[in-house]
């Protein structure tokens, strides 16, 4: 099916990318990391190399098959659907809502607002607080949600596409300096999958392009 | 399989809100609409869409192919999380009213940007060749908010077409704000 291994366009810290990292990892496939920097030469992604890979100018984008994929979360679903074992999404319907509605609110209702060119417009004085109530208000949510859903993971006692969202995200929170004492569902499954392997090897501290100072 | 009619707490104007309209219209699915007022957030609707498909999958509305499958919800996915959750009301009450058009426009610019390239390689008669996917169900409410925000969209013609294309099916037009049991007079078609 493919032509040499899949490249991942990914920055060390970005969480998005990070989500990838782990699914690659469980699925056992290995790829190449192409490291774009979000932070040199005013932004890798602002490349006229990278646009052309991917117009939306973010990571991660992953080549493989044949095709550019860029959005973690689409990656992970086709991941999922061209190599389905060991499964990121449970087989029940109501359960795989579940995931993806975890995930959805992760990717969709709490990174994009403290991500990188967010909070390059609200002003640095803006930064921390505007970051910390995205994430507070997101996990409040997710809090909620998780007593419904969780078992040992986010869903059950299955690793699923929400585990893949969710630590990257807690990674970002303690960034941001949010408490996390509100948030112990959250904070016990975070630290349940930190122990995993996969979560480990594609950890930011792990990565290619993670610099010295920061590396495990 | 289900007891009642499925309840969909919905807000005329949210754009989430319509994209889970159209869907259940393209399904012929019958629900009842509790009218919300306050929109919490609207990044979770494209697990309901998902939901719909696994659960009645006549007409689809993803296609087969898996590569075709990952560009709609790349696209879903740019709009739904990339775009949509920028310009939220939310969101908006944050920066201030003096700074909440420029803010808006913005937003739905730097997306509509990257999706009218996007669309070079993926579209036909919709966002992902001629089947109406999640793609389109995501495509025309952001067009709408775009048009609420005055965005000039003559630098994305594709968009345009397609969105136009869209409105004139059914289900996009009994999903659309003006037609809602919560529709206030002065706005109702």
């Amino acid at each position: 099916m493919q032509v040499g291994k899949p490249i991942l366009y990914s920055y060390f810290r970005s969480s998005c990318s990070w989500r990838v990292r782990i699914a690659l990892a469980l699925k056992g496939i290995d790829y190449e990391t192409m490291p774009i920097s979000l932070i040199k030469d005013g932004g890798q992604q602002f490349s006229k190399e990278f646009q052309a890979v991917n117009p939306m100018k973010q990571v991660p984008a992953l080549k493989i098959d044949g095709i550019t994929i860029g959005q973690s979360l689409a990656i992970i679903e086709y991941l999922e659907e061209t190599r389905p074992t060991p499964r990121l999404l449970p087989q029940d319907p109501k359960k795989r809502a579940s995931v993806r509605t975890i995930s959805d609110l992760i990717a969709g209702g709490i990174q994009p607002l403290q991500n990188l060119s967010v909070l390059k417009q609200v002003g640095q004085e803006n930064q921390l607080t505007w970051a910390q109530n995205a994430i507070t208000s997101g996990f409040s949510a997710l809090e909620q949600i998780l007593q419904s859903t969780a078992g040992r993971y986010c869903v059950g006692d299955e690793v699923s596409m929400a585990d893949l969202c969710l630590v990257p995200q807690v990674a970002n929170a303690e960034r941001f300096k949010v408490d996390l004492t509100p948030y112990p569902t959250i904070s016990r499954i975070n630290k349940t999958l930190l122990a995993l392997e996969a979560f480990q090897v594609s950890h930011p501290c792990r990565q290619p392009d993670t610099p010295a100072e920061l590396r495990a």
